[in-house]
């Protein structure tokens, strides 16, 4: 295997994040459709027929192909570590021309856009490193549309754990319609202001039905769950039971006197693939 | 909830017809704008005639080959962005039917009464879908300046939907039904 045929991974990574909905959502949005009457059940209706389009005719299902996001987690023994960034930039520019994707990355001062979906820091990527030799890389393209809703609080760590659920509640029916709901939550409480945005988005990649492993966590994701589906939102904003189809909590050690709370909002596309490089550069995408 | 299928342009009696919830299958003529196209087309010449087509809040994923553009995936954009311009929108280019997502504000709601026109929600993200209604790309517009999401594409559509009456032009708003439940 070559390094060029990786790049060609990452095309096959990003198609299928693109193309094809993980299982675990499609389930949910199904269970949904059972639940839902009138105008929310059209809504579904219309999600799980272009979920089906979209894998049938191999064509993005969403028209906002997203920013180009990739968790990585490098083992340390994988021998040319340094290679790895540029083969995902490649494989960016590439998958752009032969998914096709939206050319989504713009100069935030000149509006330049160089048609390939990378700039600066874009790809977004986020780096861990673990024991063996295998490269595991998540594809998560993010939608503009759900990411408008994300939100920080700093909040009183006087108003305690039921101050947060309140936040979280309220934030989420603030966004209404627009993040396209059913959506996904991702909810990173501690650390500090960053860390707490970048746990919830990392909440995300669990996939949805899956409670955090710590039970009180577990119980609190439950409880917002119900909370927010009782609000009537629905699909799309139009009304209906399911506003969110999950919310994911992590958290992290805060300081005494931070309460940094960290929304990530994920619409129904809740678009995620994997792929694994072995140290001889074979690969494959799951 | 009554069904539609129709045909655009649409008239002011058959707009006022139309009731939160009802649900409309579309053909015609409609073209995308997004933010930087409402501005645009707000202080440009518009070279085209927009009255009889529906206004589509979309920034469309398209495709050139050999024989021209087509559309690869094309759903709705979120409306509210567009709030800031919609009054002045309606009032300049007397649109009858605009589609898109998420809803709209009170401005447009105003004016959606005031020039007899309505708002209808298309499921967001649901671009392979909407795509497969696209019968033909007629035309594109301002596609230099500002790119292939924000630029103004003329699309012949052919039943287009589920489109759901969400803001109708006797200022009636499912999004206030829906605020009334919370």
């Amino acid at each position: 295997m070559s390094k060029r045929d990786v790049v060609d991974g990452i095309v096959d990574l990003i198609r299928k994040a693109e193309i094809e909905l993980p299982y675990d959502v499609i389930k949910a949005l199904k269970k949904s459709y059972k639940t839902e009457q009138g105008v929310a059940k059209t809504q579904i209706e219309a999600i799980l027929k272009n979920i089906d389009l979209a894998k049938k005719s191999k064509r993005p299902m969403c028209q906002d192909t997203g920013i180009q996001t990739f968790f990585i987690e490098v083992g340390i023994d994988f021998p040319e570590i340094n290679t790895i960034k540029k083969i995902i930039e490649d494989g960016v520019k590439k998958a752009t021309k032969e998914i096709p994707l939206r050319p989504n990355t713009m100069d935030p001062f000149t509006g330049e856009n160089h048609n390939d979906n990378t700039g600066n820091h874009i790809p977004y990527i986020t780096w861990d490193f673990t024991e063996g030799s295998d490269v595991k890389i998540i594809s998560f393209p993010k939608g503009g549309g759900s990411e408008n809703m994300s939100k920080l609080g700093m909040l009183k760590p006087g108003v305690g754990i039921e101050g947060v659920k309140d936040f979280v509640v309220e934030e989420v029916i603030k966004a209404a319609g627009q993040p396209c709901p059913p959506t996904v939550i991702g909810v990173g409480i501690g650390g500090g202001a960053d860390l707490s945005l970048k746990l919830g988005k990392k909440a995300l990649l669990r996939p949805v039905g899956i409670r955090n492993k710590n039970k009180s966590i577990a119980k609190i994701e439950e409880e917002l769950i119900k909370r927010i589906n009782a609000s009537g939102i629905g699909p799309m904003g139009l009304g209906g039971k399911t506003t969110v189809l999950d919310v994911h909590v992590e958290k992290a050690h805060r300081h005494p006197a931070s309460l940094p709370v960290g929304i990530a909002v994920q619409c129904w596309a809740d678009r995620r693939a994997k792929m694994i490089i072995h140290k001889d550069f074979s690969w494959e995408v799951k | 909830m009554t069904e539609y299928h129709i045909n655009l342009p649409l008239t002011d009696e058959q707009v006022k017809k139309f009731k939160v919830g009802d649900i409309l299958y579309v053909s015609g003529n409609v073209f995308t704008a997004r933010d930087e196209a409402h501005h645009t087309m707000l202080t440009k010449k518009v070279p085209f005639d927009p009255s009889n087509m529906a206004l589509y809040h979309c920034g469309p994923l398209m495709n050139k080959n050999k024989t021209g553009w087509e559309v690869v995936s094309a759903g709705p954009t979120t409306s509210s962005r567009m709030e800031i311009f919609e009054d002045r929108f309606l009032k300049k280019f007397n649109v009858k039917l605009i589609i898109g997502k998420g809803g709209m504000g009170k401005n447009t709601q105003k004016a959606l009464q005031k020039y007899i026109s309505i708002y209808v929600s298309y499921t967001g993200g649901a671009g392979a879908l909407a795509a497969d209604k696209v019968e033909r790309v007629i035309d594109v517009f301002w596609l230099d300046e500002l790119g292939m999401p924000e630029a103004v594409w003329l699309f012949r559509v052919k039943e287009y939907g589920p489109l759901i009456v969400s803001m109708d032009a006797h200022g009636n708003s499912i999004y206030d039904k829906v605020n009334k439940v919370k």
